[in-house]
């Protein structure tokens, strides 16, 4: 059997970073301990190569492998996030790995393998693809939570992601059989030509809908599917934790939409309710109980949460009947992720990076009188705090501002005054921090004192975000335009 | 649209200010701040001039697209109304910079960078012409006034400043909400001036009316929403307040007068009696708790409130006497109260003290100073020939159209005003001092006497000649009555008659005020 060269060239990103990937796995063995560092320049190197091939493939359509595969606009738009997003974290990663001595090399062949995962999760046109590639994903960050072996909080966590992540993957797959037997299909268009007309009518597609929104849910992480978020936040490296929070929920939203856009838009009137129930229940809860937490990754973990809620209102503006246009939600949801993952990643590495000692300094009493000891850590970390709050100019506000806009238009104002009052809750919990940096001194209890620990490649991971928060802030066109031509049709 | 775009450059010479005080030691902050304020004054003054206040429209206007899709534009310029609060903006914060001059001594550098920030977004906030833009720069504020509140301020800095922050953080949400659904009924745009002559469903008119109302209110602030001003004021550093009272409170009446007025004429009219009524209420009871307060800038903080209660007064009874008065007033409140505040630091910097019984009797030891806070009291309570009387008097007559009771009652608010005032005046200036305050007390600096005399011309040149104030302001605030007059006559019939017995008195407060 030959496989026609047009498929290889459609997966040419995925072949590149699964052929790095086994590079990096084989090269590790015979690397010795102090030249790790070279697997993480190899790792760029690839997704140099794919941000060059993906770019080039954004502006065609085109389906691959007998249509379990589609390369369009839309996975470009992700792939080129998800590139952006693994690098800065293989570049933070570099730096933190050795500030915690976890001189793993494997580290990087998981990263990537995970990447893998997630870009054959949002250019699936096939459920059964969208399910290995999630599966590729979740086992290789599986593997990467329980990384610090020595600290059983790691284990812990890497524990728990693995026992709910593999629960929440047998409910998305019992949601695509069942989906099969009713489509006879498990391919999206298929699908999309069944489902159509059919709604509430059929109580075996309200069940498959209603399992695969709780299979996505667990992957996105919203309420009440968001119990392991928290504490495998908290445990796992922080590396890895940013690398959750952003890369892998960015994929996650990219599969969803398209299996709820162009494999069951016919149904939208059925999951519009659904979604806005979880939406909503996501910013209470994500905002309500981050304000109460002490510790900053679970804080920040709580924050995504509720950024998960406010994207969805997105998504729920686009499934209402009788919206104008549906692409308005939907491109302020690719939107929002990508707002949403500079301010994250550029937070998460300012925690990673403030060291006490050995430790990291994520309790929010470490950061105490931060402004005084470290002056420009401590700006920045202000900086991606008030877009996390949405304030202008930042990234933050536009994401808001489009997620807003597509609700008014959507004739949801009521939503968005609810998602308003709870960005001003919000901004409590955020501002807190920023208090407690310029407005406290620095706490003479903590020893050793936190101290950040600044080098080349973290400027680089810092500068890129703070980049991305301010200019995305003040010049949003670009992507605006992109997530505008890459808006997956609503079937 | 070859013309230099000075007001842009303006507005964004503070921003650039900040970004080089990056790379400048820390003796030179001082100085180069105080030279970027100044420079931005002496760059904006001409536009006092250049405007043609025969023209109702807006002038220095620049149009450049800012984001595509939605169509948001960076669109600036300037009215009758927005001119004098822009150049006031710009006109004291040298001060702000000279009265921090000695009393900041941590983290200059930081201290001179937000105070040039919050510079450049409050000239933005009164330029803006896109109402995105408008509230990108009303937003941007919040942070570096929660940064100088929590960081310069006094001991209990920490409340007043996340007290501050999410008050009014809450109530621009709601007004952003509010500028979305504009945008879809107002025809697909964010233009302030194309959404003003926009006409909206009633019922649209009224949700947008509270949500702009919670907003503005906060801000200004309106009786029940004050609470966060005393707080603020109190525990702020002293140019934090003096921007607070001189010009963040005016941005709320300002969203009122450019915003509510045009854009919902019948929900204003609906709820005339209940914004004036609070508004009479935030005068009388703003005067009523400075009565109580032994805290200098407490009293002083109570006392913008009340005085903010007549600029809301005079902008809901919706006539031209009211507006141009409520305009003045917001001037002449800027100027007064700030340069209070000033007095109050500069106190506060010898003693250490704002309790008045801790700084009693100042006449004796510094007998310039005690000049100065006498003619800036006597100026705060309107006395004629002070500005402020230019302001309350134009308020007051404009709500004696409306209706002569509630004249009654804010005139009442005038005479407390005189009550605490005085009172005040008594004890700080006349009072007797405790016996080992006096050896330490030093009269004004040459840098001190530079701060309040330039407010003190303006208190008596605005007292004396107000002309080129109102004749800036008259076609604007024609053009804003022309367009709204007509929901309020349907809605207050009965008041025509009033007002045709009163015009020849006042319809043209001109002719009321001497000439120059």
């Amino acid at each position: 059997m030959t496989i026609p060269l047009n498929d290889i060239l459609a997966i040419l990103p995925e072949l590149i970073v699964i052929g790095a990937a086994c590079l990096v796995l084989a090269l590790d063995p015979i690397t010795p301990a102090a030249r790790k560092d070279a697997l993480a320049w190899l790792t760029l190197a690839a997704l140099a190569c794919c941000i060059g091939v993906t770019s080039s493939q954004m502006t065609s359509r085109v389906s691959a492998f007998s249509d379990l595969v589609i390369v369009d606009p839309y996975a470009g738009f992700w792939k080129l996030l998800l590139y952006i997003v693994t690098g800065l974290t293989v570049l933070l990663s570099v730096v933190y790995l050795k500030s915690e001595r976890l001189h793993v090399g494997e580290y990087y062949g998981f990263i990537l393998l995970s990447l893998s995962g997630m870009m054959v999760m949002v250019s699936a046109a096939d459920l059964l693809t969208i399910y290995l590639g999630t599966e590729l994903m979740s086992l290789s960050l599986y593997v990467l939570a329980g990384l610090k072996r020595s600290e059983p909080r790691s284990l812990e966590a890497s524990a728990k992601y693995f026992v709910l992540g593999a629960f929440s993957s047998g409910i998305l797959l019992y949601g695509i059989s069942l989906l099969f037997g009713v489509a006879g299909s498990t391919r999206l268009p298929d699908i999309a030509a069944v489902t159509a007309g059919q709604g509430l009518g059929n109580p075996i597609l309200t069940l498959a809908m209603i399992l695969l929104a709780v299979g996505f849910g667990f992957k996105l992480a919203v309420v009440p599917f968001h119990m392991w978020t928290p504490d495998v936040y908290q445990g796992s490296p922080t590396s890895v934790t940013v690398f959750m929070a952003v890369a892998s929920k960015a994929a996650s939203f990219g599969a969803f939409l398209r299996v709820f856009t162009e494999g069951l838009g016919g149904l939208r009137a059925d999951w519009y309710g659904l979604f806005l129930i979880i939406c909503i229940a996501t910013l209470i809860l994500g905002n309500v109980v981050a304000i109460v937490q002490t510790n900053i990754k679970r804080m920040l973990a709580y924050s995504s949460i509720a950024h998960a809620g406010y994207a969805l209102i997105g998504v729920v503006a686009a499934a209402r009947v009788g919206t104008p246009d549906s692409s308005t939600g939907l491109a302020s949801v690719m939107l929002y992720l990508a707002m949403y993952a500079f301010m994250t990643m550029g937070a998460f590495a300012i925690v990673a990076m403030l060291r006490k000692g050995s430790l990291e300094g994520e309790e929010i009493q470490d950061f105490s009188g931060l402004a005084k000891r470290e002056p420009l850590p401590a700006f920045f970390m202000l900086i991606f705090l008030v877009s996390l709050a949405g304030i202008p100019p930042t990234a933050g506000f536009i994401g808001k501002l489009y997620v807003f806009m597509a609700a008014v238009e959507a004739g949801l104002a009521w939503l968005a005054v609810v998602a308003v009052i709870f960005a001003a809750i919000s901004a409590y919990y955020y501002l807190r921090i920023v208090m407690v940096m310029y407005m406290r001194e620095p706490d003479p209890d903590i020893i050793p004192a936190p101290r950040f620990e600044s080098s080349p490649a973290l400027s680089i991971v810092l500068a890129c975000a703070l980049a991305g928060v301010v200019l995305l802030g003040l010049f949003p066109n670009i992507v605006v335009s992109l997530a505008v031509q890459a808006v997956p049709l609503m079937k | 649209m070859t013309e230099f775009p000075w007001l842009s450059a303006v507005i964004f010479l503070p921003l650039l200010g900040a970004a080089t005080l990056w790379f400048m030691p820390a003796s030179a902050a001082r100085w180069l701040t105080l030279g970027c304020t100044l420079l931005v004054f002496i760059i904006a003054l001409p536009l006092w001039w250049a405007f043609d206040s025969g023209s109702s429209h807006m002038q220095f206007v620049e149009r450049v697209s800012w984001i595509s899709s939605p169509p948001i534009e960076y669109s600036v310029g300037l009215d009758g109304i927005s001119l004098p609060l822009f150049l006031m903006t710009a006109f004291l914060m040298p001060f702000c910079i000279l009265v921090s001059w000695s009393a900041i001594t941590t983290r200059v550098h930081s201290f001179m960078a937000t105070l040039l920030i919050m510079e450049s977004a409050m000239l933005g906030v009164f330029a803006a012409l896109d109402f995105v833009l408008f509230y990108v720069f009303w937003e941007v504020m919040l942070i570096p006034m929660y940064l100088l509140i929590g960081i310069w301020g006094g001991p209990n800095r920490l409340y007043a400043a996340i007290k501050f922050f999410l008050y009014t953080l809450a109530g621009s949400l709601l007004l952003l909400v509010a500028i979305l659904a504009l945008y879809f009924h107002g025809g697909h745009t964010f233009d302030i001036q194309a959404l003003s002559r926009n006409s909206y469903g009633v019922t649209l008119q009224n949700l947008l009316f509270w949500a702009f109302f919670a907003a503005f209110a906060v801000k200004v602030p309106m009786f029940p929403f004050h609470t966060w001003l005393p707080d603020a004021h109190v525990e702020a550093p002293t140019a934090g307040s003096v921007i607070l009272a001189s010009v963040l409170l005016k941005m709320g009446a300002y969203g009122f007068l450019r915003f509510t007025l045009p854009m919902l004429p019948d929900a204003t009219a609906t709820f005339t009696t209940l914004m004036i009524a609070l508004s009479i209420i935030a005068i009388l009871y703003g005067a009523y708790m400075a009565l109580a307060q032994s805290d200098l800038k407490k009293l002083i903080a109570y006392s913008s409130v009340s005085h903010m209660g007549f600029v809301t007064l005079g902008i809901f009874v919706f006539n031209t006497q009211g507006i141009e008065g409520a305009v003045m007033q917001m001037i002449n409140h800027g100027i007064t109260t700030g340069a209070l505040f000033c007095c109050v630091g500069i106190i506060y910097e010898r003693t250490h003290s704002r309790l008045i019984a801790d700084n009693a009797g100042l006449a004796g030891p510094m007998p310039r100073y005690a000049t100065c806070l006498m003619i800036f009291i006597l100026s705060s309570l309107g006395l004629p020939g002070t500005n402020s009387f230019v302001g309350e008097f134009l308020v007051l007559a404009g709500t004696f159209v409306w209706s002569k009771l509630a004249t009654t009652l804010a005139a009442l608010g005038i005479i407390l005003a005189a009550a605490y005032l005085l009172w005040m005046a008594q004890r700080v200036v006349f009072g007797v001092p405790s016996v080992d305050q006096r050896a330490h007390l030093s009269d004004l600096s040459f840098r001190e006497m530079a701060t309040l005399i330039p407010l003190i011309i303006l208190v008596f040149w605005i007292g004396f000649f107000p002309n080129p104030f109102l004749t800036r302001m008259h076609a604007t605030v024609g053009g804003l009555m022309a367009d709204g007059i007509e929901p309020i006559r349907t809605v207050a019939p009965g008041q025509d008659q009033v007002a045709s017995d009163t015009s020849p008195l006042i319809r043209d407060p001109q002719s009321l005020l001497v000439s120059p």
